[in-house]
């Protein structure tokens, strides 16, 4: 069976693993807010999400004018 | 007799109160003095070579607006013993968290980036090859933060803010009227007309007045050096003091640029400094100076920024009050950090306009984020108590974040697409 340690060597799959389970306990720790968020918060949020896909769009945009020719 | 022990008094208590001061002294001054990196430079140096004295008005309001911002870091860090990225964690869950984090670290990087071709470009005037400067700077630099006291770190760093003042007597060597630049720069004009140009330009004052980072370093710094809730008025007055500096070093640069380079289009402080080289070498020599420390200054804070985040969220010792034995991963990562960034700068052919570039528009995907999850922790009474943001902050903050959001991302997408803005 092809496993990390086979792959990167016992040292670097080892630190590997070390990782993932820290950052899985991370995402355990911080699962859910500890904050009560208002309406108004609640709000922000979502404008705050809306907004940051809009520059995820964009920048897409900008990448694939870029590959068809545009300049930076 | 009476009024001499009056005098006496009144003496002791100025020099307490100044004692104290420079006791609690520190994040509030670095990070605004910081604040004026090697991008910040070269972005007066363009303002003042482009519309002479005519913004200087502008540079003026937009400390208020810094104070404003970094202020609410004082009072988070000192009630919340956490640093932002722990407290976006905490606070939001680990989708805000992680992005906020990843985001951090990437546009600290190229930003890190920015500050080392500053100071390179900076030496190089001098003669100086690169590859020399990044090895002594990351040296120098590690030497500063490896000394195990937050203290140390401190009162050093604070030296080189007093260096980024270097721009004040240069602007004074060249004996400029105080009258033209007054009636030119005090009250409120757009020189020219407001056109696509001018409001480049002050976007790009905006971006660099305030950055992701500072947010993050503020708060950190002000838990690393355990500031406590009583603390915190010294620490606004700090951030006061802190704003104030980095006005008079902007002055300072518009004054130099719009004597010497008006009507001139400056890509970079190194390019200002040379240009002013030939015709007032004192003053040139200055600019260079200056834009190295500022280069310095903002690599330094930047990258221990990315260090307390991510020691924060992993729960790595993160303190400069730790050695690097007790503190390993705090400092290899501040390492890390440096060495890579100071590598790309020498990679011929490396693409660093791009970078500079980039750093702008990673910056509006951050920034905004940032401001408002501080002002969503700065309203919980749960988190702040006492501290939380009366309706007067709330007011002044909110709608100060607000204008940064739209004209920082009015600046990150002009810089996406240069003509939008004709």
């Amino acid at each position: 069976m092809v496993t990390i340690e086979t792959i990167f060597g016992e040292r670097i799959g080892n630190a590997i693993h070390e990782s993932t389970g820290k950052i899985r306990s991370i995402n355990q720790k911080y699962a859910t807010p500890t904050i009560k968020l208002s309406g108004g918060a609640k709000f922000a949020l979502l404008l705050l999400r809306l907004y940051l896909i809009f520059l995820v769009v964009l920048l897409l945009y900008k990448f694939w004018t870029i590959i068809h020719g545009g300049v930076l | 007799m009476d009024l001499l022990s009056k005098f006496y008094f009144n003496y002791s208590k100025i020099i307490k109160t100044i004692k104290i001061y420079l006791l609690l002294a520190g994040p509030g001054m670095i990070v605004m003095i910081a604040d004026n990196d090697a991008g910040g430079i070269t972005t007066y140096a363009a303002t003042g070579a482009k519309f002479g004295f005519n913004l200087i008005w502008f540079l003026i309001l937009l400390g208020p607006v810094a104070y404003f911002v970094q202020e609410m870091t004082v009072r988070l860090g000192a009630v919340t013993k956490h640093g932002h990225a722990e407290a976006i964690f905490s606070a939001f869950g680990s989708f805000w968290g992680w992005f906020s984090l990843l985001d951090l670290t990437l546009v600290n990087w190229l930003t890190m980036v920015t500050e080392f071709i500053g100071m390179t470009a900076a030496l190089s005037i001098f003669g100086v090859p690169p590859v020399i400067t990044v090895i002594v700077v990351i040296f120098m630099m590690l030497g500063i933060v490896m000394s195990g006291r937050y203290w140390t770190w401190e009162k050093i760093t604070m030296a080189f803010c007093l260096l980024n003042l270097i721009y004040v007597p240069a602007a004074i060597l060249l004996h400029p009227s105080i009258g033209d630049v007054l009636k030119a720069g005090i009250i409120p004009n757009f020189p020219g007309g407001f056109n696509g140009e001018l409001f480049f330009l002050l976007m790009a004052n905006i971006g660099t007045t305030i950055a992701p980072w500072m947010i993050f370093f503020q708060q950190s710094a002000v838990v690393d050096k355990n500031m406590k809730e009583k603390d915190i008025p010294w620490g606004k007055f700090d951030t006061a003091i802190g704003a104030i500096f980095t006005i008079i070093v902007a002055l300072g640069v518009i004054i130099v640029a719009g004597t010497l380079l008006h009507g001139m289009d400056i890509q970079s402080g190194a390019q200002a400094a040379i240009a002013i080289m030939g015709t007032h070498p004192w003053v040139g020599t200055l600019l260079a100076i200056g834009l190295f420390d500022a280069g310095f200054l903002g690599a330094i804070c930047i990258a221990l920024t990315s260090s307390w985040a991510f020691g924060e969220v992993f729960g790595w010792a993160h303190s400069l009050n730790y050695k690097v034995k007790e503190a390993f991963w705090f400092y290899v990562f501040f390492f890390l950090g440096l060495l890579t960034a100071g590598t790309v700068v020498l990679i011929p052919g490396a693409p660093l306009v791009l970078i500079t570039l980039f750093v702008q528009v990673i910056a509006v995907t951050l920034l905004p984020a940032a401001l408002v999850f501080l002002i969503i922790l700065l309203n919980n009474e749960e988190i702040m108590g006492k501290h939380k943001n009366t309706l007067f902050e709330n007011i002044a903050n909110i709608s100060i974040v607000m204008c940064i959001i739209i004209i920082s991302s009015l600046y990150g997408i002009s810089t996406l697409f240069p003509n939008l803005f004709g």
